[in-house]
């Protein structure tokens, strides 16, 4: 028993001297997510439009049906999507749309700090996913 | 001519006006030690967990205890309305009061001379000073028990009906060990068994005091053990065993009165460390010079603090009837056995 207690207290005295810790300083200090990351979707951009074209096989793909594909076309007669939101509170962060796009037209970037006060504030349209 | 004693008799000024410092000065460092004991105890359990611990408030988080204070002092009060009304208000202090009020008769230092009379840096030199001490111990349970009583809650009952039974149970080791001190130094006055300490061990090694604890090594253990239980602290904190009794006594406490218990549990365990320095590490006597005495009883409090905090980042709690066993088992016929052997070798050397 006094060798297991005495064993014991030196792991936790260990512990206690410098450099033992490993909590990260959060607000201030961030730890760097993995390239691999599901954080918040991305609409990649062209040079003067976005890539998507609304194949619509994200909406189809989505398990939790979130993102909402309008797609209209163009005076070049290309498709683009006319309205593309993402609603984040249902969102679960799956990336099979990234998956599903044909075009790498949507990717998953590595934010992660995704909260808010009001519940439009959660829906993010095309403008906010350019960005 | 020999200074003479400072009394009420021989100079009632001075007297009253020493008294009143010497109060408000150890009043005012054990509540500050209180205040940083949980400082350092979320700082040392935390770096001990691989955490750190409060960081944000202040440098490191030393302004720590003063925001938990004044968010305490905010707090709703609340009565149960089942609650016994005046026991539940009694409790904490009757916690708090017994736990500082022990602190009277630790002597923190050598005498110093003040206009020609001698001051000893004690609050009062009881000639029954450990007998007060157990004493107090003693009185430090009515508050518990109270506190799971008047709750009305049956968490709390069983939280104060397992600190009942707990002291009760290791109060009786404890008292034991304190007995073998005091069979060595005939005196039951804390100042003197200091002073006894302050020889050279055993009379004859000048380079060791002679502390108890080299004479009875094995009462200064039973001792810290018992001293532990009866503060209630890890591994021994059944009263509390928040992931079972859910804060145990205290569960029905908020606010001040919550506050009140978490002073007493720091100021109970500075003066089990206080106790313990005295009686067996010679007190303010060594291993600095007596000048410095302060600083020694200090740093032998803190020392035992961080062990009692040390113990608590280590041990798991123990369960109920490996604790009775403990105590009655082994506790008590080891520190009975102590005793005995003491008093036939404090015979034989006579």
């Amino acid at each position: 028993m006094f060798k297991a207690i005495a064993k014991g207290l030196s792991i936790t005295f260990k512990h206690m001297l410098p450099g033992h810790s490993t909590t990260v300083q959060y607000p201030t200090v961030r730890l760097k997510m993995s390239d691999r990351y599901r954080g918040l979707h991305r609409l990649v951009p062209a040079q003067d439009r976005e890539k998507c074209v609304a194949c619509y096989l994200c909406p189809t793909v989505c398990p939790a049906k979130c993102i909402t594909v309008e797609s209209a076309e163009n005076e070049k007669g290309e498709k683009y999507p006319k309205v593309y939101k993402i609603d984040m509170l249902r969102c679960i962060f799956c990336g099979y749309c990234v998956e599903a796009c044909p075009v790498e037209a949507l990717e998953m970037t590595d934010a992660y700090e995704l909260a808010n006060y009001r519940r439009e504030d959660f829906e993010f349209t095309k403008e906010r996913l350019l960005k | 001519m020999t200074p003479e004693m400072l009394s009420l008799s021989n100079s009632p000024g001075l007297f009253v006006g020493l008294m009143l410092l010497k109060l408000i000065v150890v009043f005012s460092v054990v509540m500050l030690m209180v205040a940083y004991a949980t400082w350092c105890e979320r700082k040392i359990i935390g770096h001990m967990q691989t955490r750190l611990g409060p960081m944000r408030t202040g440098w490191h988080g030393l302004l720590q205890p003063i925001a938990d204070g004044i968010k305490l002092f905010f707090k709703e009060d609340i009565i149960p309305s089942q609650a016994s009304v005046v026991p539940f208000l009694l409790a904490p202090m009757m916690i708090l009061v017994p736990a500082i009020i022990t602190v009277a008769v630790i002597p923190f230092g050598p005498d110093v001379t003040v206009s020609g009379l001698i001051v000893p840096l004690q609050i009062t030199d009881l000639n029954v000073g450990v007998l007060y001490i157990l004493a107090f111990a003693g009185l430090g349970v009515y508050g518990i028990v109270l506190a799971g009583w008047s709750s009305n809650s049956k968490y709390s009952l069983l939280g104060g009906v397992r600190a009942s039974a707990q002291m009760i149970s290791y109060e009786l080791a404890a008292g034991l060990t304190i007995v073998s001190v005091f069979m060595l130094s005939e005196t039951l006055s804390l100042r003197e068994i200091v002073a006894l300490q302050s020889e050279p061990l055993w009379g004859t090694f000048s380079f060791l005091p002679n502390w108890y604890v080299f004479t009875q090594p094995l009462a200064f253990f039973l001792f810290v053990i018992t001293g532990l239980a009866e503060i209630n602290r890890t591994p021994f904190d059944m009263p509390e065993a928040e992931s079972e009794l859910v804060s145990g006594f205290c569960t029905e406490y908020s606010s001040m009165k919550y506050a009140l218990f978490f002073l007493a549990e720091y100021a109970n365990m500075i003066v089990v460390s206080a106790i313990a320095a005295t009686l067996f590490l010679g007190g303010w006597y060594g291993p600095l010079p007596s000048s410095l005495g302060v600083i020694n009883l200090l740093g032998k409090i803190v020392a035992f603090m961080f062990f009692f905090i040390w113990l608590r980042a280590t041990l798991p709690r123990v369960r109920y009837d490996q604790l009775m066993r403990m105590g009655w088992k082994v506790l008590l016929p080891l520190a009975l056995a102590n005793v005995v052997v003491t008093g036939f070798v404090v015979v034989l050397l006579q």
